[in-house]
């Protein structure tokens, strides 16, 4: 799941003109940010630098570290030379093209039937979220087993409604992206009605009321009222979880580890495969970077596609 | 779930008496269970694979490939879990790491991130915006492009494989940092300001005023990092090789294999006993999850 968030940020009021008033020195301040900075330029900063760095050296592990070298730009045109990598790109973009605004749409559907006074709210509410705190590894295995070809209880049930010639989910390279996509929106589709539902709270229910008056229908309602609304929670879910779909190895590192061949082999798992199984870190920073830009290009595009559309901003 | 959440009114209906109820409420009570019976016949569905997960813990290796297969274990029997926790590839050690590595983590987090955050809110320091834009800046950077500089260094640290590798990182967060910033940005700088005229110092205005208005703030950071630090899967996958330092997900998958055939009583058992302290945070401290959540991005 992702932890890649982009708050939008408030900024403190700005010291008057005369710089100060009343106030702690500078010291304090420094002191007070001391240690989450120290941390974090450690453990973030110093790595950033470093993996740019990378990105313009060859290296494996085995040569240690006097045996980095430096070959300029030619990870980059490697990387963007390299079937392989744009065969995963392909796969991303079916991935989290298919999962994430199906998860965003069933979420939203969920959040507004969620929204109605219906019995055991709360229970029902919980039941959702659920999939999404439990941990990748036990929702993996068990969805493992659950799609397992001859025995699992997915093909049982398929089967007893009379469908033959049953998919093979992970054993097959056509469906195991299928699966995957499955086991990704049945996860993230409670964390977006979650996220919608207390959007909903902010609705302007006034709004509402008067729609009513005039005679608005539901749909109409939902469309010039609930929908613009909600547009901006919207479109933080689907970068969040573009984000978070588009970097996540894990699910596939567990259930197929890319396979069957190269099918559910995606980005994030190709860098992954380049830096921890075969060593070649310069090259796995070149794919993790030029990945970083391109999420980023379509992160803007969609703020930006949002401020155009927005009604009011 | 018992009948018990079925049938209970939610707070928003009075109980009216059933005689005078307008046309308008009677339509509305029927409209209540209108969408609530297919509502939580979703649910349900939800809810199967973690069914299928406890049913099959309680199975036999055998019952468990039964076709078709039984909801309802019989005989049902304790011998998985008996198995996964003393037996020979016991999950307890890796769960005393998993305790090990979230307490390290969440106690770091929230106490670096509270002070960092109130520092950027609350304090003016020459910098302050310059460094705030350069976290900024990190918060968009993929996790995992920091998996091979990260795993270099603690390689050269003689870091790797060991569980400060996993504590380390997760300790100082930007995004904590942000969290704990946006709350105390909201609050009013007119209570420092009349401390410090009273003659307060900066640690008691921060310790005695200011922590505890974010106590709710800080609980929901803590959940925040304690979740995120349980389920982590990726870190120690990188970072972690021997089977004394795994965490809880990595010793889970020794029980499954890619066709997920191998024993899948035992892999299930040990998945339930892995889910139980995330659930009991979730279940006792819904409410305050949720808002951290929601409170990481929008607003």
């Amino acid at each position: 799941m992702a932890t890649v968030t982009a708050p939008a940020v408030t900024s403190a009021p700005p010291a008057p003109g005369n710089r100060r008033r009343l106030g702690p020195p500078d010291r304090v301040g420094w002191l007070f940010i001391l240690p989450n900075l120290v941390g974090v330029a450690l453990f973030t900063f110093v790595p950033l630098v470093s993996v740019v760095i990378l990105a313009f050296t060859d290296w494996n592990l085995v040569s240690g570290l006097g045996g980095i070298e430096f070959i300029g730009v030619d990870n980059f045109t490697n990387v963007l030379a390299d079937p392989l990598f744009w065969g995963s790109v392909g796969r991303t973009v079916v991935y989290a093209g298919v999962s994430v605004p199906l998860t965003v749409l069933l979420g939203m559907a969920l959040a507004l039937a969620l929204d109605r006074d219906i019995p055991g709210r709360g229970a029902l509410r919980a039941v959702f979220f659920m999939p999404y705190i439990v941990s990748t590894v036990a929702i993996g295995m068990t969805w493992l087993m659950l799609m397992n070809p001859s025995s699992g209880l997915v093909n049982q049930v398929l089967g007893a409604f009379g469908l033959t010639d049953l998919p093979g989910w992970f054993a097959s390279s056509y469906w195991a992206l299928p699966a995957l996509i499955v086991i990704a929106i049945w996860s993230g589709m409670g964390y977006a009605a979650v996220i919608y539902l207390s959007a909903l709270q902010d609705a302007p229910t006034d709004l509402y009321e008067a729609a009513e008056m005039d005679g608005a229908g539901p749909w109409r309602r939902f469309r010039t009222i609930t929908w613009p609304s909600l547009l901006p929670t919207t479109v933080f879910l689907l970068v969040t979880l573009f984000i978070g779909t588009s970097q996540g190895f894990g699910l596939v590192a567990l259930l197929t580890a890319g396979g069957p061949g190269d099918a559910t082999t995606v980005l994030s798992f190709y860098m992954y495969q380049t830096g921890f199984q075969f060593y070649r870190f310069g090259y796995a920073a070149a794919i993790g970077m030029v990945t970083f830009v391109g999420v980023l290009a379509l992160t803007l595009a969609m703020w930006r596609a949002q401020r155009g559309k927005a009604l009011n901003d | 779930m018992t009948d018990a959440t079925l049938t209970r009114v939610p707070a928003r209906t009075a109980a009216a008496p059933r005689a005078n109820l307008t046309p308008r409420q009677r339509r509305a009570r029927r409209n209540r269970w209108l969408w609530g019976i297919p509502l939580w016949l979703l649910a349900l569905a939800f809810l199967a694979p973690f069914a299928w997960m406890v049913s099959t813990s309680l199975k036999s290796n055998l019952d468990a490939f039964t076709i078709p297969m039984q909801w309802i274990p019989d005989p049902a029997q304790w011998d998985s879990y008996v198995e996964v926790l003393t037996g020979e590839n016991s999950i307890l050690p890796a769960f005393a790491n998993s305790v090990i590595v979230a307490v390290a983590r969440v106690l770091g987090e929230v106490l670096t991130a509270t002070m960092a955050g109130y520092a950027f809110a609350r304090l003016h320091f020459r910098g302050r915006d310059k460094i705030f834009l350069a976290y900024l800046a990190t918060s968009i950077i993929p996790a995992q492009l920091l998996l091979v500089p990260r795993f270099i260094y603690f390689q050269q640290l003689s870091l790797y494989d060991t569980l400060l590798a996993l504590i380390l990182p997760g300790m100082f967060t930007v995004l904590g940092t942000f969290l704990m910033r946006q709350f105390f940005v909201a609050q009013p700088a007119a209570f420092a300001e009349a401390a410090r005229i009273d003659g307060a110092n900066e640690w008691q205005i921060f310790w005695r005023l200011y922590l505890p208005m974010a106590t709710p703030v800080i609980s929901a950071l803590g959940i925040l990092a304690f979740v995120w630090s349980w389920n982590d899967y990726e870190t120690p996958l990188v970072l972690i090789s021997s089977p004394e330092v795994y965490t809880l997900p990595l010793s889970l998958t020794g029980f499954a294999d890619e066709q997920g055939a191998l024993a899948p009583n035992l892999s299930m058992a040990a998945s339930v006993v892995s889910i139980i302290p995330v659930l009991i945070v979730f279940l006792l401290l819904q409410k305050r999850f949720v808002q951290a959540l929601t409170h990481t991005g929008i607003k």
